[in-house]
């Protein structure tokens, strides 16, 4: 679904990403790594089409993102939920509707996915604050519905930029065994995160790989 | 059922979308009080037009009827020249009323430009003979006979007169359809410039939506939705004030001349409610192109 071809990316003179080459095979869980200003960010990005590489290639399911416009994009983007560092989230909307904004976008009935829709924020525990604003969440609860929202259109793969850098321990526990259940039917996930406590305690729930991002290259890691 | 509301979708946008873009701002207000005022211009555009038509066709109609038979003759000669015309005039078909013009009603025509004290019988003046015919007259028959019978005598149906006239009327016409044209590309430009500040306040949403999947169409549907429904809604108070505004207005008449006649008479009120309709069409093509031109410069 997602592959990088001798991917980079430049910022105005700088060079942020080199010559990066990456498949996600289907079904897996990789955690992207690297410290602040490594280009984890920018990388997702490139992953679900927000940016679009200055040199090399960005395949999604076989077509150059290059050659996509944003009508083409935007059709790609609803078979890949991400999970964005600040959400991104409609503050007008209910958490309700937030979570249901891919369905709205793709003209789906939201009467006939009321059911879904409701299993889903139970599954992610905000049922009870499905009727509440963004700003009325705390940041786990934010964390939760911008998963829900990710996954809400069963997409194939589910890309997480720092999912837990605001949340606290068990939070970013229970949000892990969320993303590992999703793995487990099948779905292939990519996190991005500087917890390394975090990493390890995925051992015990996926099999992971460890992609490292450092001096804009990526380095394959250990896998878990 | 579903094919009226997939078409009222296409044309206002779903109301899902409408949700997506926060109610408030102040271009609501912008929105529909210029649709208002332009609505109640319109109006006023829109029955000058109707007026100036009806008063192209009136000046076309009533002078295209009337002629006037102008008999230059000796002095001795001129009674029987009148006699002749007047006998080939009854026996013509389509001439309604024929009627030579006394001295008295002659000076009339003539006292303002020649004064009071005209000694008439003392001037060359031709003898006038008045003719109202029906649409059966064959004026280009009559004009061969009365040259051939009468040399003297000869037919003005005044269309010297007539042409100017009847241009001036279509020329107002002509500038009321302008100021309605006008009209409405002020609308669209002041529909235009708030949904651009709607959008350029609404970038984060637009960013939103399209992380999540949308396409441009979506999210130009749910700002298209929303200025077509305001400036529809403003029109429509519009056109009720300037509806009320011109029914209040003199009735025709002969002595009121152009300024009286302004106001709707019978089926031209079924006009009235297209105003309405036609501002939302405006406002929907200003938003939609204002709209995706933004999205393109989003990118």
């Amino acid at each position: 679904m997602i592959e990088l071809q001798n991917a980079g990316y430049s910022y105005g003179h700088g060079s942020l990403l080199s010559e990066l080459s990456l498949a996600l095979p289907s079904g897996s869980f990789h955690f992207l790594v690297g410290p602040s200003g490594a280009g984890k960010t920018t990388l997702l990005k490139l992953c679900y089409g927000d940016l679009k590489p200055t040199s090399g290639a960005v395949m999604l399911d076989g077509r150059d993102t290059r050659g996509m416009g944003r009508d083409g994009l935007a059709q790609m983007r609803r078979r890949i939920g991400v999970v964005h560092q600040d959400c991104q989230f409609i503050d007008h909307l209910t958490i309700r509707e937030n979570v249901a904004l891919p369905l709205m976008v793709s003209g789906r009935d939201l009467a006939a996915e009321a059911g879904n829709l409701d299993q889903l924020l139970g599954w992610v525990g905000l049922a009870p604050r499905a009727a509440a604003r963004p700003p009325e969440l705390s940041g786990g609860e934010r964390q939760r519905a911008a998963l829900a929202r990710a996954i809400i259109m069963d997409p194939e793969v589910i890309i997480a930029d720092e999912p837990t850098g605001n949340i606290d321990w068990e939070m970013s526990q229970r949000l892990l065994s969320l993303l590992a259940e999703l793995n487990r039917l099948g779905k292939t996930v990519l996190v991005a995160t500087h917890d390394l406590a975090l990493i390890r305690a995925a051992k015990a729930q996926v099999s992971a790989r460890v992609l490292r991002l450092a001096g804009g290259v990526l380095q394959a890691g250990a896998e878990l | 059922m579903n094919r009226l509301r997939a078409l009222l979708d296409a044309a206002l946008g779903d109301r899902q979308a409408d949700r997506v873009v926060p109610p408030a701002g102040h271009t609501v207000w912008l929105t529909v009080l210029t649709a208002a005022a332009m609505a109640f211009l319109a109006v006023f555009a829109l029955a000058l037009s109707l007026a100036t038509g009806r008063l192209a066709d009136r000046w076309a109609d009533s002078l295209a009827q009337a002629a006037t038979i102008r008999v230059s003759a000796p002095p001795e000669q001129a009674d029987a020249q009148v006699a002749a015309v007047a006998a080939i005039l009854a026996a013509t078909p389509g001439v309604a009323d024929a009627r030579p013009l006394e001295e008295t009603e002659q000076a009339a025509l003539l006292e303002p430009w020649l004064g009071p004290d005209l000694p008439l019988d003392t001037l060359p003046l031709p003898r006038l003979i008045e003719v109202t015919g029906t649409e059966d007259l064959d004026v280009e028959g009559l004009r061969q006979r009365l040259a051939a019978e009468v040399p003297g005598a000869t037919y003005d149906d005044h269309t010297r007169w007539r042409a100017p006239l009847v241009q001036a009327a279509d020329r107002l016409r002509t500038l009321g359809l302008l100021a309605l044209s006008l009209i409405a590309g002020t609308l669209a430009a002041m529909v235009t410039l708030a949904a651009q500040a709607a959008l350029a306040a609404n970038r984060p949403v637009i960013r939103v939506l399209r992380l999540v999947g949308a396409r441009d169409a979506y999210v130009a549907r749910a700002f298209t939705r929303r200025y077509t429904l305001r400036a529809a809604a403003g029109a429509a108070l519009g056109t009720v004030l300037g509806g009320i505004a011109t029914a209040f207005l003199p009735e025709a008449s002969a002595a009121g001349g152009f300024l009286t006649g302004l106001g709707f008479t019978g089926a031209a009120w079924l006009l009235l409610p297209l105003v309405p309709l036609f501002a939302g069409l405006v406002a929907f093509l200003a938003t939609r192109r204002a709209a995706l031109s933004a999205l393109a410069r989003f990118e």
